[in-house]
């Protein structure tokens, strides 16, 4: 009987001790983000979103502690999927506010990573679910997906590079759920064209989108004044 | 042949009638451009509800080029009206005045006389594509500045870099002179069968616009007609606007989706001013001047 | 003496009427020709065949030697023209109009010999002024400094006196009489009223239904003296041959319905009457007119029909 019980302490001390690794697992891993409190990028954006024709942009990063951020096509356009407008690990980690589970391994790119759920204790909190693939030894999160209440899931895939000492990610690859898109053919003013339709539609067909953005030229700390990231 | 060219010039921008279509223009682009410097965000909002559901717009979208390509797709299916006014006169015209019986008794041929006032009527057509051009793009660019141009088509949506934009719009003017020209041509060819404006002019608007209602409705019976009708071709400036993409999505910078048919629409149009002028000059030279 | 124009069987078929009808005539250098008949008789539509605004169902037409058909350029270069109503562009003054026409004629005259122009037709005054501002019979005097500005050989003016006040008609008139006499140029100028005709020109076209009715030098025509007799006889072809075979045959104009018309001296009636009788003519009756001017009256009242003497 006294066994059975020492058992069960000792499985939920192991489950509470697990926990608490994974929520220090992933403060460490925004203690090393906040050594950044400001960066700015050039980055190339590609979209790749099945209704969208746009050449490979280049954009300009801001970044500001806490959960400043924006993207800049210098006189330009900029298409980026709703709510996920801070494609930034950042701010995705900024809140103090959520529980941290354990959910396995996986291996991301070659990597293996620790797979944390983390569940926003707010309940008015618009994520509702976010999943962490964390490199432990290099404290870097190689993916994230995050499910919101407005505008449902999204992934976010990181490569590093030079700048992992800091978190900062080389690549990222934002991937999401596009709704569909038509306009009527008498608003565009074009004239019906189904050979146009057809050879379209062999390209356009998935309903999820990408965008890909490469960072270069970090320039780190070095102060952001706030009216850049008023728009 | 100048002589006659210049002097045919000469009636057409001494008459007052002509800059009608130029104060027109201006009146026309002007407003336009007063709506959406007060208010552009209302409209790009509108613009944007269709794509707002999955994605977020960063930039100016109401800038110059965005504003020249409304006001084209505006302004082109009322401009062959005001071409319609000169070129659809241009016989009508003079025989309405009594001069035609005056100017074929000159030591010119007939084919001259024709084929000078056709020119001199596309002389008049392309300067009123310039006035556009540069009240609808250059002025537009410098109220509203420069930044990428976003367009909406019917199935997808198409982003293009501001680097890459004023050539498609030099193309892109260049097909409009082609299609009021051709617009010219048949208001001119209407023109050798009356003896007042009012005729040829309405005819010419009435002949457009019925064309494009079987240009624009999907009935299987009109898709046969539809490659043939100059009024699908009119609207082909568009295709300088639409970006190729390679295997990964990526639109190309530089490309056009479908350059063939820009081509083929470009033959198409020439082929009915041909059409057009020569069957007006092979009529008028066979016609008895009783006016 | 230098024929200038030469018309050969002229006839135009509209769908349903034949304007002209086989007109044959001939205009001189230094003629003032006078086109008559009343309206809708073919004058216009024959000018309009010389100037090529019309083309002819048949026959054949030469101007200055050459044929209209193949020679439309040289020939046009040398015609200055009025034809019916003389408009212009309302929304050009006189002068700009001038200018307009000259160089449509292939000249580039100063600005001096524009004014000049215009002196001689009264409208240097009116020089820089708006043509829709003119009055009729000033529009009738830009048409005409139009037709001259570059110098034509033949002048053709259809009408010219067309609403024009006494003052205007008599102004007209002046300056064709100034033209033939001092610049020697070679004139047609149609009308339907035989006054005008009969004052200034040297050789006359009556046509009627768009034949020819009567041809000859004025003078001769309208010389009181002159007169027009109808012959009827019991058998008209026997008596046209007859004639022809006789000295009177120049003097045969044609026929109207049922009687010979001849164009005699007063003073030959008698002779004629003589000659008739020998010829074994059985004549029912020999009527005379007293001048052109009745004849023009009644053949061009619309109320007879006359054949065309053909030879």
């Amino acid at each position: 009987m006294y066994k059975i019980f020492l058992l069960i302490v000792g499985f939920q001390i192991s489950i509470f001790v697990q926990a608490q690794d994974m929520t220090a697992l992933v403060m460490k891993v925004k203690a090393k983000l906040d050594q950044v409190n400001d960066y700015e990028a050039d980055g190339n954006m590609k979209t790749d979103v099945s209704f969208i024709k746009a050449p490979v942009g280049k954009v300009k990063i801001y970044f500001k502690k806490p959960n400043k951020f924006r993207l800049k096509k210098e006189g330009g356009i900029s298409l980026l999927p709703k709510g996920g407008v801070s494609v930034n690990m950042s701010s995705v980690i900024a809140t103090n506010d959520f529980v941290a589970l354990a959910a396995g391994e996986s291996i991301v790119n070659g990597t293996t990573c620790k797979i944390v759920k983390l569940l926003p204790i707010n309940e008015a909190s618009e994520i509702v679910l976010t999943t962490l693939y964390i490199d432990e030894p290099n404290l870097l999160v190689r993916k994230a997906i995050t499910t919101t209440k407005e505008n449902g899931t999204y992934e976010m895939e990181m490569n590093y590079g030079v700048y992992a000492k800091y978190g900062l990610p080389e690549k990222v690859i934002f991937s999401f759920n596009t709704k569909d898109y038509k306009l009527p053919k008498g608003i565009t003013l074009e004239f019906d064209d189904n050979e146009k339709a057809l050879s379209d539609a062999q390209k356009l067909k998935n309903k999820k989108g990408r965008v890909e953005i490469t960072y270069a030229n970090y320039i780190i700390n070095k102060g952001i004044a706030d009216a850049i990231f008023v728009k | 042949m100048l002589t006659l060219i210049q002097i045919e010039l000469y009636k057409i921008f001494r008459r007052p009638r002509t800059y009608i279509a130029f104060g027109a223009i201006a009146a026309l682009i002007l407003i336009i451009q007063f709506g959406l410097k007060l208010d552009g965000k209302s409209y790009s909002d509108f613009l944007m509800k269709d794509i707002g559901g999955s994605m977020v717009i960063d930039g100016n979208i109401i800038n110059g080029y965005l504003l020249c390509y409304i006001m084209l797709q505006l302004l082109l299916v009322h401009v062959p009206l005001l071409v319609a006014l000169i070129a659809a006169d241009m016989i009508s015209g003079e025989a309405n005045m009594g001069t035609l019986r005056l100017l074929l008794s000159k030591p010119y041929s007939r084919t001259e006389l024709l084929l000078a006032k056709f020119l001199a009527a596309t002389v008049y057509t392309i300067m009123l594509l310039i006035w556009l051009a540069i009240l609808a793009l250059f002025l537009s660019m410098w109220i509203f500045g420069l930044g990428d141009l976003f367009l909406m088509k019917s199935s997808y949506v198409v982003l293009i870099n501001q680097h890459d934009v004023f050539w498609r719009y030099a193309g892109a003017f260049v097909f409009a002179a082609l299609a009021m020209v051709t617009v010219a041509a048949l208001g001119f060819f209407l023109s050798i069968f009356a003896e007042n404006s009012i005729g040829p002019i309405v005819a010419t608007m009435s002949f457009i616009v019925f064309f494009t209602i079987l240009s624009t409705l999907n009935i299987p019976i009109f898709n046969v007609l539809k490659p043939y009708l100059f009024t699908t071709h009119l609207i082909s400036w568009k295709e300088f606007f639409d970006l190729k993409v390679n295997d990964a999505n990526e639109a190309i910078i530089g490309s056009i989706q479908n350059p063939q048919r820009i081509i083929t629409s470009a033959l198409v149009l020439l082929l009915h001013i041909v059409g057009f002028v020569g069957g007006a000059i092979f009529i008028f030279n066979k016609k008895d001047v009783l006016s | 003496m230098q024929q200038i124009v030469r018309v050969t069987d002229l006839t135009k078929q509209f769908k349903n009427l034949k304007a002209v009808d086989h007109l044959s005539y001939t205009v001189n250098e230094g003629d003032v020709y006078g086109f008559l008949g009343q309206n809708g008789a073919g004058k216009s539509t024959t000018i309009r065949m010389m100037l090529t605004l019309i083309k002819p169902t048949a026959g054949h037409i030469e101007i200055f030697g050459m044929d209209l058909a193949k020679k439309r350029r040289e020939i046009l270069r040398n015609i200055g023209a009025v034809i019916e109503k003389p408009d212009v562009y309302k929304y050009l003054s006189a002068y700009e109009n001038l200018q307009l026409f000259a160089r449509l004629s292939g000249i580039k005259p100063t600005r001096k010999q524009m004014m000049d122009q215009l002196e001689m037709v009264g409208l240097a005054q009116r020089a820089e002024d708006k043509v829709k501002t003119f009055s009729q019979g000033m529009k009738q005097r830009l048409g005409i400094g139009i037709a001259l500005v570059h110098n034509p050989q033949l002048i053709i003016l259809d009408e010219p006196t067309n609403g024009l006040d006494p003052q205007g008609i008599a102004d007209i008139r002046n300056l064709i009489l100034h033209l033939s006499r001092e610049s020697n140029k070679t004139i047609i100028v149609s009308s339907h009223l035989l006054s005008e005709i009969e004052q200034i020109a040297t050789r006359v076209l009556i046509i009627d239904k768009g034949k020819k009715l009567v041809e000859g030098n004025a003078t001769e025509l309208l010389d009181p003296a002159q007169t027009i007799v109808e012959l009827q006889t019991l058998d008209n072809a026997f008596a046209l041959q007859q004639l022809q075979l006789s000295n009177w045959t120049d003097k045969i104009q044609g026929q109207r319905n049922n009687t010979i018309v001849i164009k005699l001296d007063r003073k030959e009636i008698p002779a004629l009457h003589t000659d008739l009788v020998n010829m074994q003519i059985q004549l029912l009756s020999l009527q005379p007119r007293h001048s052109l001017e009745d004849y023009f009256l009644q053949v061009t009242s619309g109320n007879q029909h006359v054949d065309t003497y053909t030879n």
